[in-house]
């Protein structure tokens, strides 16, 4: 096993009374990308935080590189972070905003231009105060901000909320980059479709706890079957009498537990013509994502369903 | 897995010594003058110094025209305007939420404060650098032409130039203890106002000459100080500068800087209307950009991401 450049060790954080993130624990390896999934609320911001040393746990150790955030002495130089790209002083010129987080953790003034270059952002935003960026532009600033220091791990919060989709893919190939080369990335989403494509490695938070995590390939082909069949009441029915939970997907289909020879014969059993018959691929995870997103909650059902 | 296998100490020494001092002092003088406010901040304290000598000038009876009464008069907008400065570098750091990246570059909250007051303290005196030559200039031109035209003795000097220094510590000292820039703003200048008046009334005459700013400061300008006078300037300080400087560096170091939740006057709407994300409002406050606030109604046609906004 490679060694942890993240590693989040049983966080728990309780704000206002309520249990934000509940015994949360995972690790990021160099050369990986890892995609942390859940919808917003689901205690993806707070997990964060405390692993950038803003935010105190109630339980549990955040480690970057090995040691709690706070303890790496210049960490712009070895950790790139992107908590919340609207986090910018609206009166402060693009550059400038660089510019000042350069000096602070002693970096070449030149390297913001480069920066400035390798997000897209031209000399004429460059210039503009940051009050005037669209979300995307603040977006491609403070990415730019986070590899400022040249850092060896990258924590982003929700990089590509506000990027269009020819955006998206550049940040993605930026991302794919930055781990091929021996970094470590740490990025936040609701939406699955924004990591799958980038992700080597899923972690799935909702209510505050970890239901699901593991490697993209492992997750997405899933044990489960997905069935269809014309006659959905029958089907129901015909699972329920073989004693199989089901979960209805989107487009009208079930994921069952189950290998598809077993879902075949309770079918047979309760005399249903099914349409379709399969292993699940990647049906289930994407169930868990749209049912988290969709605020409902993650029982141990929908856990199961992935596995 | 020991952290020890993971990073060894030498890894993490290698990677950069921790900014210094004097780094921080450099760019917490920078983020004064790099913003908007706090540009037109300055420009407005040279231009009203300016405009204070030239009035003094023709204003002061002659034998007033000395360079100890055009200087007291030269440093006035510097001590109004300049602690707003210093409450921005505090609160804006909040307000705007830059204090996310303040603290993640710099984990360790005391060190920025110490910074910024450093920073300060720097401003106020090259502010000073500036009302000593405009003192001068005006004296030049205007003074009667007598002996005592010039006199200025060191130490009045040095209470001149305490006389600038202490309020902008009082605004940093107001900035972190509300860590928000109009109610700051606001209190910095009635608060003292408020107990200036009540000082005037009979029963409270003397706890005032204590503790009422604009008493106790004013012989700063006047002459040297008596021991009874530094005492006094001394319980005042206590209470407008130790107390907000104390209860600032407990909050600054304590609070969440998410700001959303503790920033109702930001964010209140947000509950109100439900379906908009900080970010989104943000992007439509100041939006001019009309693909900017369709953000938001974009995103929330896909799924109720709006809808749980944290």
């Amino acid at each position: 096993m490679l060694v942890a450049m993240i590693e989040s060790e049983g966080l728990s954080k309780r704000l206002g009374g309520r249990i934000v993130v509940d015994d949360v624990s995972f690790r990021c390896e160099p050369g990986t990308v890892t995609g942390f999934l859940g919808p917003n609320g689901a205690g993806k911001t707070t997990t964060l935080r405390m692993l950038c040393g803003l935010l105190a746990p109630d339980a549990g150790v955040a480690t970057v590189l090995g040691v709690r955030y706070r303890e790496l002495p210049n960490p712009g130089r070895r950790v790139g972070i992107l908590l919340d790209a609207a986090a910018q002083h609206g009166g402060r010129r693009g550059r400038e905003a660089l510019a000042v987080s350069a000096q602070t953790m002693s970096v070449d003034e030149r390297r913001v231009d480069e920066l400035l270059g390798l997000v897209g952002l031209d000399r004429s935003a460059a210039r503009r105060r940051v009050r005037q960026y669209s979300l995307g532009m603040r977006q491609r600033l403070g990415l730019a901000h986070a590899l400022l220091g040249d850092p060896e791990v990258l924590i982003l919060d929700e990089p590509a909320n506000g990027l269009d989709p020819e955006g998206m893919r550049w940040m993605r190939e930026l991302l794919r980059d930055f781990a091929d080369r021996g970094g470590t990335v740490l990025l936040s989403s609701h939406l699955l479709y924004e990591v799958e494509a980038i992700a080597d490695w899923l972690v799935i938070i909702g209510g505050g706890r970890i239901v699901a995590q593991g490697g993209r390939s492992e997750l997405l082909s899933g044990s489960g079957t997905l069935v269809h069949a014309s006659d959905e009441q029958a089907l129901i029915a015909a699972l329920a009498a073989a004693g199989l939970p089901a979960t209805a997907t989107t487009d009208g289909g079930f994921i069952v537990d189950a290998e598809p020879e077993r879902v075949g014969r309770a079918a047979l059993a309760g005399d249903v013509a099914l349409s379709r018959l399969g292993p699940s691929e990647s049906a289930g995870l994407e169930q868990l994502s749209f049912d988290l997103t969709s605020g409902v909650a993650a029982g141990p059902d929908l856990v199961e369903a992935i596995r | 897995m020991s952290t020890a296998t993971i990073v060894s100490p030498r890894a993490v020494r290698a990677a950069g010594a921790r900014p210094g001092l004097a780094r921080l002092t450099a760019v917490e003088l920078r983020k004064m003058t790099d913003t908007r406010a706090g540009f037109w901040l300055l420009v407005a304290t040279v231009a009203l110094t300016a405009l204070v000598v030239v009035v003094a000038g023709f204003a002061l009876d002659e034998q007033d025209r000395t360079l100890r009464r055009i200087l007291s008069i030269a440093v006035q907008p510097a001590t109004i305007v300049l602690p707003i400065v210093g409450i921005l570098l505090v609160s804006s750091e909040w307000s705007q939420r830059t204090a996310l990246l303040t603290f993640t570059l710099v984990p360790d909250r005391t060190r920025v404060l110490i910074a910024k007051l450093l920073a300060s303290v720097v401003l106020a005196l090259v502010a000073l650098q500036i009302c000593l030559a405009a003192a001068a200039l005006g004296t030049a031109v205007a003074a009667p032409g007598t002996a005592d035209d010039w006199s200025l003795s060191a130490g009045l000097v040095g209470q001149v130039a305490l006389y600038v220094v202490l309020p902008m510590i009082i605004g940093v000292g107001f900035g972190a203890m509300l860590l928000s820039s109009a109610p700051a703003i606001v209190l910095y200048f009635v608060l003292p106002t408020a107990w200036s008046a009540l000082g005037s009334l009979e029963p409270l005459e003397a706890p005032a000459r204590w503790l009422d700013q604009a008493r106790t400061m004013e012989p700063m300008l006047e002459h040297a100080m008596s021991g009874t006078e530094w005492a006094r300037l001394g319980t005042t300080l206590a209470l407008w500068m130790l107390v907000p400087l104390l209860v600032g560096l407990w909050r600054v170091t304590r609070s969440d800087v998410r700001g959303r939740a503790r920033q109702p006057d930001r964010w209140r709407g947000a509950s109100r209307s439900g379906s908009i994300p900080p970010w989104g409002r943000q992007a439509q406050r100041h939006d001019s950009d009309p693909s900017r606030s369709s953000t938001c109604a974009r995103r929330s046609s896909r799924s109720s991401i709006c809808a749980t906004a944290p």
